[in-house]
């Protein structure tokens, strides 16, 4: 469980994020959601520990972190697995040195328990035989896919993703969701994604977290979202024709329903 | 300026703060000193070899008198290259070939998050991608220049000798003519000092790249620009004390 509690932090006097408290349960995707510029990838970064909150903390399974020892701190970040927005893969390493090097950097393991485990992770998110290919040389997806065996392949225990589906095709978005949503389940670790995508919410949203101008402005679950009443939050929603045409459907078969 | 100096001094000092494993930190070492050696060994060679066989035809030029004998041509040469050719030329030439690649490099890992993903598996990411490089080039430079000694020394032999300006025998006379080792030495130094500066100004200004394409490509302009000011100064400055 990770826990963050009153953070804030500002850049050159412009507040990006203005007293965000929240609990992230383990065993669940938990979703930062909310439009471009909320702050979400910044409250991201100031929980992993890339960028240090103005005020404010984080802990970990009860393990203070903010500005903790630095043994401390490195201890919980071994435990963490990050996918970056653009994958951030090593471009001079192929997809099998990619995962291995947490493993190399991070553990004791000998090559061949290393290999196995990189074989397990790759084979994990569905990528058996890509192992000799450059990160030039795969798709957008494969690169997500790639990042997650990486993330996961030290056994992390919380895994941060930050838009794991933004330039993807919605077919190849809900796969990256639905494996990290599996992964989560599956390893019982604590997961946060950052998100503005409405089909990540309906897919994968265990718990939601909506930030809006760096506040915390609603939180609950994918069904409970659909039935909110907060403006800010209905125009985020709705702001699809999709959804607004599926809102107006669901609207008039209750009022069917009432009548 | 002061400030980034500042700055400068800051990131040097956060390369030792919490060091990466020896043997990870070596294996680095290693395959950068062979990325740099053999990446930069044809350009040294080329320079090197055309600017003694410039400074040989030039100074034969300008000796026209009949009193001072022709194989002053081969110790002046030798004194030149040895002295601020081969260590400053070369330097100046790697600052623009190793220089802007290490900018470019890490600048392009840095708005790529790959900087943030080593930060993330609690890697100090300053002393696993940057130490190496410094330390393979301070290892690599030396062995650079003293190739260029040699090969510039042997371009203006072969110059003197093609344009007969010089006999072989008159060159070969002047470049043993009153050795000093010290000299060797110095320039040994010099090379180490620019590979520190040279290396070390190129990844800060590689690591603090923020935004995207342009600024990466304004860091490898920086990295070069600063690091040839930077190799000017120190080489005034040694000068000053070493000689």
């Amino acid at each position: 469980m990770i826990e963050i509690h009153n953070i804030h932090k500002s850049f050159g006097g412009k507040k990006v994020l203005d007293g965000v408290s929240g609990i992230f349960e383990t065993g669940k995707t938990n979703l930062l959601l909310g439009a471009s510029g909320t702050g979400k990838s910044v409250l991201l970064k100031c929980i992993v520990g890339l960028i240090k909150p103005d005020i404010g903390s984080v802990t970990f399974d009860g393990t203070y972190y903010t500005n903790n020892k630095l043994d401390i701190r490195q201890e919980i970040r071994r435990k963490i697995g990050m996918l970056f927005q653009g994958s951030a893969l090593f471009d001079s390493m192929n997809v099998e040195q990619n995962v291995e090097f947490p493993l190399r950097m991070l553990t004791n393991m000998s090559k061949s328990e290393r290999m196995d485990r990189v074989n397990f992770c790759l084979s994990r998110v569905g990528l058996e035989n890509a192992n000799h290919k450059m990160p030039s040389e795969i798709s957008g997806g494969m690169k997500k896919r790639v990042g997650i065996a990486r993330a996961i392949a030290p056994n992390c225990t919380y895994l941060f993703c930050d838009e794991p589906n933004s330039g993807l095709d919605p077919q190849t978005a809900i796969t990256i969701d639905e494996l990290i949503k599996e992964i989560t389940e599956e390893y019982n670790i604590t997961t946060i994604i950052v998100t503005h995508d409405m089909n990540s919410v309906i897919e994968i949203g265990d718990k939601i977290m909506f930030l809006y101008k760096g506040k915390k402005l609603w939180e609950g679950n994918s069904v409970e979202i659909m039935e909110t009443d907060i403006k800010e939050l209905n125009d985020f929603i709705f702001a699809n024709r999709l959804m607004r045409d599926a809102k107006k459907v669901e609207d008039e078969r209750a009022e069917e329903e009432r009548l | 300026m002061l400030t980034n100096f500042g700055k400068y001094l800051l990131f040097i000092q956060s390369l030792f703060a919490r060091g990466e494993a020896a043997r990870i930190i070596f294996n680095r070492t290693i395959d950068e000193a062979i990325l740099i050696g053999i990446n930069s060994i044809v350009i040294v060679a080329i320079v090197s070899t055309f600017i003694g066989a410039v400074t040989c035809v030039q100074i034969s030029y300008n000796l026209t008198n009949a009193l001072i004998p022709r194989s002053t041509i081969g110790f002046m040469v030798r004194e030149m290259t040895l002295l601020e050719l081969a260590p400053t030329i070369t330097s100046i030439v790697l600052a623009g070939k190793v220089g802007s690649n290490i900018a470019g490099g890490l600048g392009t890992m840095k708005i790529t998050e790959q900087v943030d993903a080593l930060e993330v598996m609690g890697i100090n990411s300053a002393s696993y991608l940057v130490l190496p490089k410094i330390m393979a080039s301070v290892l690599v430079f030396p062995m650079l220049v003293i190739i260029a000694m040699f090969l510039s020394i042997g371009g203006g032999f072969v110059a003197g000798a093609l344009s007969g300006e010089i006999t072989p025998q008159e060159y070969i006379s002047g470049i043993r003519g009153e050795f000093v080792p010290y000299n060797i030495l110095f320039a040994l130094i010099k090379s180490v000092v620019f590979a520190f500066l040279i290396s070390s100004i190129s990844s800060f200004q590689g690591y603090k790249t923020d935004g995207g394409a342009l600024e990466v490509g304004e860091a490898s302009t920086k990295a070069v620009t600063n690091s040839v000011i930077a190799v000017l100064v120190a080489d005034f400055v040694l000068a000053q004390l070493l000689l």
